[in-house]
């Protein structure tokens, strides 16, 4: 659809949602064959001349062809993947003095195996890939996708930007310049928030590498911590040994698994995590799959659960992908055995500043804080606010005092951390008596270090003892007063010539292991072929150096997914559902005016969006006799919803839309029951599933990609039609009102005038 | 004389809505507030807003624009509010051309919204005074604010830096420059008001691609072997052709 910024754009190119890899894909197609790539950026700062083995029956099939002979610097990565010298005509290793790789081609090595360049595969992959295909698939026309290919591709190699900057490369040679070309790209959401995200996202990081506009003058820039190792280094526990009782967890919560002996499983390569995160079902789940933890729990698979803790999550509403059942298995008990009348999911704190949907369902509300009420980082260990010139962190200091009996929800971590005798939140006095380390969030922020004596935390400005270090130093006990003073912002701008190409910029790469963001200082090759993803195919095939397999029920689906070069399928709903029956696409958007759901009740935002309609094409409505304004019906093969349509002419007629989280369930965030959030507003998660119909096994899985467990939201497949004439003007389904929360005012206010220095906060 | 104004550029306009509700905030508690909301957690809110934005599509699909419209009072160089005004609470600056209304003496008849062509004013319906944009006059002469910060709240708001505020007398200025440069326009031109405030209209931008830019001498495939030259003794029309 056409909104936000596609409103301004100088070209609308509208698409069928969940088809941008094909998109993407044909523009790669078209670049590759015209020539219009940038061969010595592919060749230098890509893996596409490395060389990949092609002996189909061997157990290293797939694999890049390295020189064993060159002895490893570095654990976890290497670097002596082998090129075929241009010039020599022979194998050599990669970044060989004097050597120029051939990117296309085929090879024999000494001992026999066949080899072809990486680069050579992504085109052999590439060819079938045409704009005419993709044309199907899109609805975008072929000719419009040849030239928005070619506007790339020659504005790439015809404008060429030259900054007089020197700078040295990885492998010592010196630039007297930086160069770049003014093609970027922006995706988020709306290319990855579908089952076949992975491929999408990854098919585009392609096109900007064929481009050759990464972390160089007018393309995608890195920001602090990034760039970072392919994968980074950080991992997660590989085994259910590493899960003890009173013990910290051996290995982070959240990872990135090189090969398949990182995943997180059994030794029946089940699933160790509740959200079954890195595992077989969703093995690079990288941000964890919180969209699965209530069904999981509340079937026990992988286990049974006691407690359910949930923070600022709206589980009960927007937040999850399948609000209907969610709201029924929270309240669920089971009907039979020893348990018999008990809640499936025993326990349920909620931690939140508003009285969400999801409150009414816990056994315990702890009344969270809002930004102004609280400390905040926007930390270097999280996702820090750097900029292209360098690592940039900041603070929030409370300008309100909290209300009531709130609480902020680090405080209360940090609280139960030290009560749980977590050994990183207490300390041995000379007694040998044990107390809590950290008198309160802010005191942690400042003295947590990720190890003893690390110098790292959570912030990287105005440590050591004075103030006088950054990004590492000891604690500095003013640093929360050295962070006000400067309008909570920390900056460290890098010299110019640290400030581009920084995957391969030894200057950087020394600067970014002398502040330790990063632990070694190689070089960051691209992965136009990814071995990482190879490692799990072979696994599947039964082969491979890992140890670990998977199990037989999903082996065709990693070795389908894990593929090492980007290909394009339609989203798993969509090729689950009934096309005839359910057409058109549904999705949602965020509206630009509200936070996530959070504040939408505010009394000046909601009268910005108070309801929501859906958006449909004159055209696609005209057909089914619904009116501009009128009531339909919008139903996929979960479920149904009745809204109030508005006709528009900025969506691709085979796709309908709403605003996200508009909607609210009557009673909640303290609106009146007739409020029109409630009344008018609707939630489209209504129609979503969180899990696919289950296969003739009777298995299911997640509505998430298979690769990295990415939700599905924007898969849906669904029909309309008009609402009978006689059905009640109000959006269906409705829900029982939440009761006022205790301590809630009873009546509710006509009318107000907020002014400034007047209220509760002189 | 001066006359202060804004400019707004709907090119890059993208609806986000931070100037109507920074607008909100700094007026509801400056000297045009308050600001009320009728029926504010209920059915149906409504409220007093100075600036609000329009969202509205032009053409029929594919070529369809939408444009976000922010619309406040224009400050019109002849405005038809203040003459209709029984009491003289309306009013123009001199000094600065903002139309303003004196609280004082607004005994809230509305004739000025009826006369006013573009909608722009707001009766409260609680203190019984008409209410509208003051271009932040309480802000933008205010010395204790550092220099860069005496400009509109919705200005300061801008996460595209869509709006820009100045005075459009001053042919130096950067709002007269980009008017005459980006083709500023004003609102209904026809009702004589001459609106102070302009917009700045959508421009394009368009990429001509030439036949020979994709015959390109750089080819890569080349170096990879892809588009070999014929070998020298394959045949050629040199060998055949004798005039």
């Amino acid at each position: 659809m056409r909104t936000g910024y596609s409103a301004i754009a100088d070209e609308w190119v509208p698409i069928k949602p969940g088809t941008d890899g094909a998109l993407l894909l044909a523009l790669c197609h078209e670049i590759v064959q015209r020539g219009l790539y940038d061969r010595e950026f592919l060749a230098q700062y890509t893996n596409a001349g490395y060389l990949v083995k092609q002996n189909e029956a061997g157990d290293d099939f797939g694999l890049i062809a390295c020189d064993e002979s060159l002895e490893e610097k570095i654990p976890h990565y290497r670097h002596n993947q082998l090129w075929w010298d241009r010039l020599t005509d022979r194998a050599v290793v990669n970044h060989a003095a004097g050597a120029d790789p051939y990117l296309l081609g085929e090879f024999k090595l000494a001992d026999g195996t066949p080899v072809k360049p990486a680069f050579q595969l992504l085109r052999d992959r590439l060819d079938e890939y045409t704009p005419e295909w993709a044309a199907e698939i899109t609805g975008i026309p072929a000719a419009t996708i040849r030239r928005l290919a070619y506007e790339m591709g020659i504005t790439a190699r015809d404008q060429t930007i030259e900054l007089p900057i020197a700078w040295t490369d990885s492998w010592g040679r010196e630039h007297a310049s930086v160069t770049g070309n003014p093609v970027a790209f922006h995706a988020m959401r709306g290319l990855a928030a579908h089952s076949n995200g992975f491929h999408t996202i990854r098919t585009l990081a392609i096109l900007m590498s064929l481009l050759g506009t990464i972390d160089r003058p007018g393309g995608f820039r890195h920001k602090a911590p990034f760039p970072r190792a392919i994968p980074p280094l950080a991992k997660t526990p590989n085994s259910p040994d590493a899960v003890q009782p009173d013990t910290p967890l051996a290995g982070l919560a959240l990872g990135w698994p090189a090969s398949p002996d990182d995943l997180f499983v059994d030794g029946a390569g089940k699933a160790v995590r509740i959200d079954k995160a890195f595992s077989w079902e969703y093995p690079l789940a990288v941000h964890g799959m919180m969209h699965n933890v209530i069904t999981n729990a509340w079937r026990g698979d992988p286990y049974t659960i006691d407690t359910l803790m949930i923070f600022m999550a709206n589980m009960a509403w927007n937040s999850a992908m399948n609000a209907c059942d969610t709201r029924r298995m929270l309240a669920d008990k089971h009907q039979d055995g020893p348990m018999r009348g008990e809640y499936k999911i025993p326990f349920l704190i909620v931690c939140d500043a508003f009285q969400s949907e999801m409150t009414a369902f816990a056994d315990l509300v702890l009344p969270d804080t809002t930004y102004l009420e609280r400390h905040d980082v926007m930390s270097m260990l999280d996702r820090p606010i750097s900029e292209f010139e360098g690592p940039v962190d900041a603070v929030r200091i409370p300008v309100v005092p909290p209300k009531g009996e709130c609480k902020p929800f680090q405080e209360v971590l940090i609280e139960l951390a030290g009560r749980l005798r977590f050994p990183a939140f207490v300390a041995t006095d000379a007694q040998g008596q044990t107390r809590r380390k950290f008198r309160d969030y802010p005191d942690f922020i400042v003295n947590y270090e990720t190890e003893p004596g690390s110098g790292i935390g959570f912030l990287a400005g105005w440590r050591g003892k004075g103030g006088e270090k950054f990004m590492v130093g000891e604690p500095n006990p003013r640093q929360w007063e050295m962070y006000a003073k400067n309008n909570c912002v920390f900056q460290h701008p890098l010299p110019p010539s640290y400030q581009y190409m920084r995957n391969w910029n030894q200057g950087y790469h020394e600067w970014a292991s002398r502040t330790r963001l990063r632990r070694y200082a190689d070089p960051i090759v691209i992965h136009l072929y990814s071995e990482v993803l190879q490692t799990f195919r072979l696994a599947a095939q039964g082969k491979g150096r890992d140890t670990k397999r998977p199990p037989p029920e999903l082996r065709e689906r990693i070795a389908t997914y894990f593929d090492p070069l980007p290909f394009y399928y339609a989203p798993l709903e969509a090729q689950a559902s009934d096309g005839h029956q359910y057409p058109l696409n549904a999705i949602t958007q965020r509206p630009m005016a509200m936070y996530h759901s959070w504040d939408s009740q505010n009394a000046w935002l909601r009268q910005i969006h108070s309801h929501n309609f859906l958006y449909v094409s004159p055209l696609t409505a005209r057909q089914q006799g619904i009116e501009d304004g009128g009531w339909m019906w919008v139903e996929s093969m979960h479920g149904k919803v009745r809204c109030m349509c508005r006709y528009s002419e900025a969506v691709e007629p085979g796709t309908v839309w709403t605003w996200n989280a508009i909607g609210k369930a009557q009673g909640a965030w303290r609106l009146t029951p007739d409020a029109n959030e409630s009344q008018q507003g609707f939630l489209l998660n209504h129609l979503i599933a969180d899990e696919l119909p289950a296969d003739t096994r009777g298995q299911r899985v997640s509505n998430s990609d298979p690769v990295t467990g990415q939700a599905g939201w924007y898969d849906v497949r669904v029909r309309i039609y008009r609402a009978a004439d006689g059905e009640p003007r109000v959006t269906s389904p409705q829900f029982a009102p939440a009761a006022p929360a205790p301590g809630t005012r009873e009546t509710v206010r006509k009318w107000l005038a907020f002014v400034a220095g007047k209220g509760e906060f002189k | 004389m001066t006359q202060l104004a804004l400019v707004i550029d709907l090119n890059v306009c993208v609806g986000c809505h931070a100037c109507v509700t920074s607008c909100k905030e700094w007026n509801t508690s400056g000297i045009a507030g308050s600001m009320s909301d009728d029926n504010p957690y209920a059915k149906d809110p409504t409220g007093t807003f100075f600036n609000r934005v329009q969202t509205f599509e032009v053409g029929e699909y594919p070529h369809t624009e939408t444009v976000h419209f922010p619309k406040s009072c224009l400050h019109c160089e002849d405005p038809p509010c203040v003459p209709v005004c029984p009491t003289g609470a309306s009013y123009k600056r001199a000094e600065d051309g903002i139309v303003l209304v004196d609280y004082d003496k607004c005994i809230g008849c509305k004739y000025c919204a009826w006369a006013c062509p573009y909608g722009a004013r707001e009766i409260d319906e609680h203190q019984k005074v008409m209410k509208k944009c003051t271009l932040c006059v309480d802000r933008i002469y205010d010395q204790e604010l550092p220099a860069a910060e005496r400009k509109p709240a919705c200005v300061m708001a801008c996460p595209t830096s869509a709006r820009l505020f100045g005075d459009i007398h001053d042919p130096a200025s950067e709002v007269s420059q980009a008017i005459r440069d980006s083709g500023g326009y004003a609102l209904m031109p026809e009702w004589g008001t001459q609106p102070a405030n302009h917009y700045l209209p959508r421009r394009k931008t368009e990429i001509r691609i030439h036949k020979d830019e994709l015959e390109r001498v750089d080819n890569p495939l080349k170096i990879d072997g892809q588009l070999p030259q014929p070998a020298v003794n394959d045949p050629a029309l040199d060998d055949v052709t004798s005039w």
